[in-house]
């Protein structure tokens, strides 16, 4: 299906204060794939993201989700086609409780309220919130939290998932309980994250950023397996899962 | 410490907000009522003359009756008021020290002009904010923005008090971080001057904006243009009817009417 595509060509941005955060970015993302946006702080991913969902438009080069090239014109099917999950779920959850945070994408689409609330619904169970509906959001833990806003984003039905640093904050249980929860979406995803092992969890395509530029875009396993200098360039490291047993080298070690 | 004493007041506040779930007649009636007759109730009270006291005091009656049919803890709602109360004893303290004709005598005791309108202001300052705290803790704040944007208040002000009351929260947990962090690496009172706290106040308005900025991304992100939601539904029953005329006609009659004046001319007319 054409209208999950998200290609980017030969992509540049640079901020008003002269700052150049994408240096001729390119890829293809195709219908169903999951892939993890990684790279050290300031490599660009978070100007990317923001391009993804029309926050920001390229200064150079185009991006096109689906069949639209991504401009002013196009933004209202941009949004419907992107759902983007924001880093800081404080800056998401805006409305006075968890249901009308829900509610507000469904409604602002046009759907009245007898057909916001089974798409509101569907979106608080899938993620487990359903009995937070009422809560006012500035109240529920980390974890809570983070459901919340991806529910805030499923009840629009987006094709597309983009999630910035989705495990960021959360302990370990609740981020387990996320892989899980994004693993059993069908969406095109697009998650830029520092935690490599829930990249190896749940992407099978890695993308390395650094200075702007992609590094590197193959297999998550391939890319984290035998690229150790490229790695260390774009201030990575190996997934710790990919980095061998302590506990055995130290046995190595003294024996 | 300052930051747990703000704290504490927005506790307090999200407690009001609690209440504001709860089931009374009084919640159930329409928020756009409340609201209406609130603010007749505050025209009123605000437009006395700035000496009167004793014809203010059937006005706190309503208040009252709020409180008691809504089973609104009075000992949470006095202290919400005193918390708020030093600005108003610092906007009345100057009466009597700039007003000092004397207008009454008690007696061969004469009190002055300025601590007659001292008191006049306390005795509003309880009356004006304690029944917005009520209405608060009857209503929601969310409903009552709703109710402002139902009866035509302009959309950019009812977002404006939506979002204060929604980040509130998250800004005074940054302010109180802050206020931590500085207090760990401040010693003998060296780095706790005013000079910190205006890089504090400048860093926190930076990071204000910023959040700001992100707000508006995410929910431009959710298709956002210019419309808050609400899941509000709006009737007006018989009790909403009643509720409105009693009050409105209650405060008009004592906006004119002094019972205690009536009450002293009495007296007098039974002496003479």
């Amino acid at each position: 299906m054409s209208h999950h595509l998200v290609e980017a060509d030969n992509l540049f941005y640079t901020y008003p204060d002269g700052t150049a955060a994408l240096q001729g970015i390119s890829f293809r993302i195709t219908h169903g794939q999951s892939v993890a946006l990684v790279g050290g702080n300031g490599a660009g991913k978070s100007t990317l993201l923001l391009h993804l969902c029309g926050c920001l438009l390229p200064t150079k080069g185009t991006l096109r989700i689906g069949n639209l090239p991504v401009s002013r014109q196009t933004l209202p099917a941009i949004r419907k086609t992107v759902g983007m999950v924001f880093q800081d779920p404080d800056d998401q959850l805006f409305m006075p409780t968890v249901y009308e945070d829900a509610a507000f994408g469904p409604h602002n689409l046009g759907l009245d309220a007898q057909q916001v609330r089974p798409v509101v619904e569907e979106a608080l169970r899938r993620t487990g919130v359903l009995h937070l509906q009422n809560r006012p959001p500035f109240r529920l833990s980390a974890g809570e939290k983070r459901r919340a806003a991806i529910a805030s984003v499923l009840a629009m039905t987006p094709d597309i998932l983009v999630l910035d640093e989705p495990s960021a904050n959360l302990d370990p249980q609740a981020r387990r309980e996320l892989i899980d929860l994004l693993r059993s979406f069908e969406h095109t995803k697009i998650i830029a994250t520092h935690d490599l092992d829930l990249a190896m969890d749940l992407c099978e395509r890695t993308i390395v950023l650094e200075g702007g530029k992609v590094l590197l875009d193959g297999p998550t396993e391939a890319v984290f397996q035998n690229n150790d200098e490229v790695l260390l360039k774009a201030r990575l490291a190996k997934p710790l899962r990919l980095q061998g047993c302590p506990v055995c080298r130290r046995k190595e070690s003294s024996g | 410490m300052m930051g747990t004493a703000g704290q504490d007041i927005l506790l307090n506040l999200g407690r009001m907000d609690e209440l504001a779930r709860s089931d009374s007649p009084i919640h159930r009636l329409d928020s756009r009522v409340k609201v209406l007759t609130t603010v007749v109730f505050l025209v009123c009270v605000v437009s006395f003359p700035k000496y009167t006291v004793s014809a203010l005091i059937p006005f706190f009656l309503y208040p009252f009756y709020l409180m008691t049919a809504a089973h609104v803890p009075t000992g949470l709602l006095l202290r919400r008021l005193a918390a708020v109360s030093p600005l108003a004893v610092l906007l009345g303290i100057w009466n009597p020290l700039l007003d000092r004709q004397a207008v009454l005598s008690v007696g061969f005791l004469s009190v002055s002009g300025g601590w007659l309108s001292f008191c006049s202001i306390l005795l509003r300052f309880g009356l004006t904010v304690g029944s917005v705290l009520v209405l608060i803790a009857t209503t929601g704040l969310e409903s009552i923005c709703a109710a402002l944007e139902k009866i035509k208040i302009p959309r950019i002000f009812v977002l404006q008090i939506l979002f204060l009351y929604r980040y509130l929260f998250v800004l005074t947990e940054e302010a109180a971080r802050m206020l931590r962090a500085r207090s760990l690496r401040s010693f003998d009172g060296r780095g706790t001057g005013l000079l910190s706290f205006r890089g504090m106040a400048g860093t926190l308005l930076l990071r204000t904006f910023e959040r700001a900025e992100r707000i508006s991304q995410a929910m431009y992100c959710r298709a956002f243009e210019g419309r808050i939601p609400t899941k509000q539904v709006f009737q007006i029953s018989r009790q909403d009817v009643l509720f409105f005329f009693f009050w409105t006609v209650f405060f008009i009659i004592f906006r004119w009417v002094n019972p205690a004046a009536i009450w002293g001319r009495f007296l007098e007319g039974i002496t003479e």
